[in-house]
């Protein structure tokens, strides 16, 4: 009992402002589990048809544009934020975006979906925090299968 | 003059046409692309210079020989691709120079703060020329120096501009803009000093910087 109330201050207390770029699957699902943990979030993307993943309760801003746009990023607040995530289905545009992010408006925390593991073992050398599905899905299936 | 090994990304109309031409200056070109038709059409026309493959990949850079290349030049439509192009080039393979084509014009800055070495921005060139032929433009981009964001601009005084009748010395311009030279009529063009005052229908040319250009032109014109 005390430690949910421990956790419930806690995530109160640092509420922080989430930029997440691509509402796909997994953008939109992290973006309802921001906001409903009490985080002020703004989604962005290029079809509002994707905006239907958010659930009706969804409290944070959903925004038609391109992230990888100094401009657009700017109208999503990105110079107030303290983490962006780049989840669009294109490795180069998260790349790009990420960097923007990181490199020209100093977000403090950054991280990059790149599906191809090479390319994420390039940018993770140049020091974009970066998280490969590929990898980390089929080390989760090997897991399994071998160690039972 | 030494031959360089310049590989291109990307074989549409640019990649084509650039490739041709460098190959005539006695260049050894190699051009990675990803459909396999435009391909064969390129290797059918120019030789086999042609290497089919994503030039994003670190395998296909590999694989076309990026770490004894004199250039990388990245030509396609996405700017994106173009971006991580030069990126992988520049910093896995150590490919002293990187060019990107840059379609949308807010990128340029982008790039150049990314690392790309040099960017060739298509719009901005293409707009340059229409205010060229456009005579009523107040403020035509002459030139913009390379790497820098420096720039410079012609600006036709109008009868309802805010600096008529004030001398070039009386102007609020911004610290690092210069009036470099002043045309009237049929007059010599010649380097104004402080004391010289604006007539209708001068033109002024200014070194100015992107950042500044608005400010400029709201001195200048109104």
């Amino acid at each position: 009992m005390q430690s949910v109330d421990m956790s419930g201050t806690e995530s109160l207390k640092s509420k922080k402002f989430i930029v997440i770029m691509g509402c796909g699957r997994v953008g939109g699902k992290l973006a309802s589990m921001f906001d409903a943990a009490g985080h002020k979030v703004t989604v962005l993307d290029l079809d509002s048809y994707s905006f239907r993943r958010l659930p009706p309760t969804f409290n944070g801003t959903a925004l038609i544009g391109n992230g990888t746009d100094e401009e657009m990023l700017r109208k999503a607040g990105i110079e107030e934020a303290d983490a962006f995530i780049a989840l669009t289905q294109g490795d180069n545009r998260n790349v790009m975006a990420a960097q923007i992010a990181k490199q020209i408006f100093k977000v403090p925390r950054v991280i990059c979906r790149i599906y191809d593991p090479l390319r994420k073992d390039i940018y993770e050398q140049l020091g974009l925090e970066s998280i490969s599905p590929t990898e980390v899905f089929a080390d989760l299936l090997f897991n399994r299968l071998e160690k039972p | 003059m030494k031959s360089l090994y310049i590989v291109i990304m990307g074989g549409g109309n640019i990649g084509y046409y650039l490739s041709k031409a460098l190959l005539n200056e006695g260049h050894e070109v190699l051009i990675i692309e990803k459909d396999i038709r435009a391909c064969e059409r390129l290797e059918d026309e120019l030789g086999s210079c042609c290497m089919r493959g994503d030039g994003c990949e670190t395998a296909v850079q590999s694989e076309a020989g990026l770490n004894r290349a004199d250039v990388l030049i990245a030509t396609t439509s996405q700017d994106e691709d173009n971006l991580v192009a030069c990126q992988v080039a520049k910093y896995k393979f150590k490919v002293p120079r990187t060019i990107a084509l840059v379609n949308n014009p807010n990128n340029e800055k982008t790039f150049k703060n990314l690392g790309v070495d040099a960017t060739i921005a298509v719009t901005n060139a293409i707009l340059e020329h229409v205010e060229q032929q456009i005579p009523a433009h107040p403020l035509i981009h002459l030139l913009t120096m390379s790497g820098k964001m420096e720039e410079v601009v012609e600006m036709t005084i109008m009868k309802d501009s805010p600096a008529l009748g004030k001398t070039i010395g009386q102007l609020r311009l911004p610290a690092d803009t210069t009036i470099a030279l002043l045309l009237r009529d049929s007059e010599r063009p010649r380097i104004p000093d402080a004391e010289m005052v604006i007539k209708e229908n001068d033109r002024i040319i200014a070194l100015t910087t992107v950042d500044c250009e608005k400010i400029v032109q709201k001195t200048l014109l109104g």
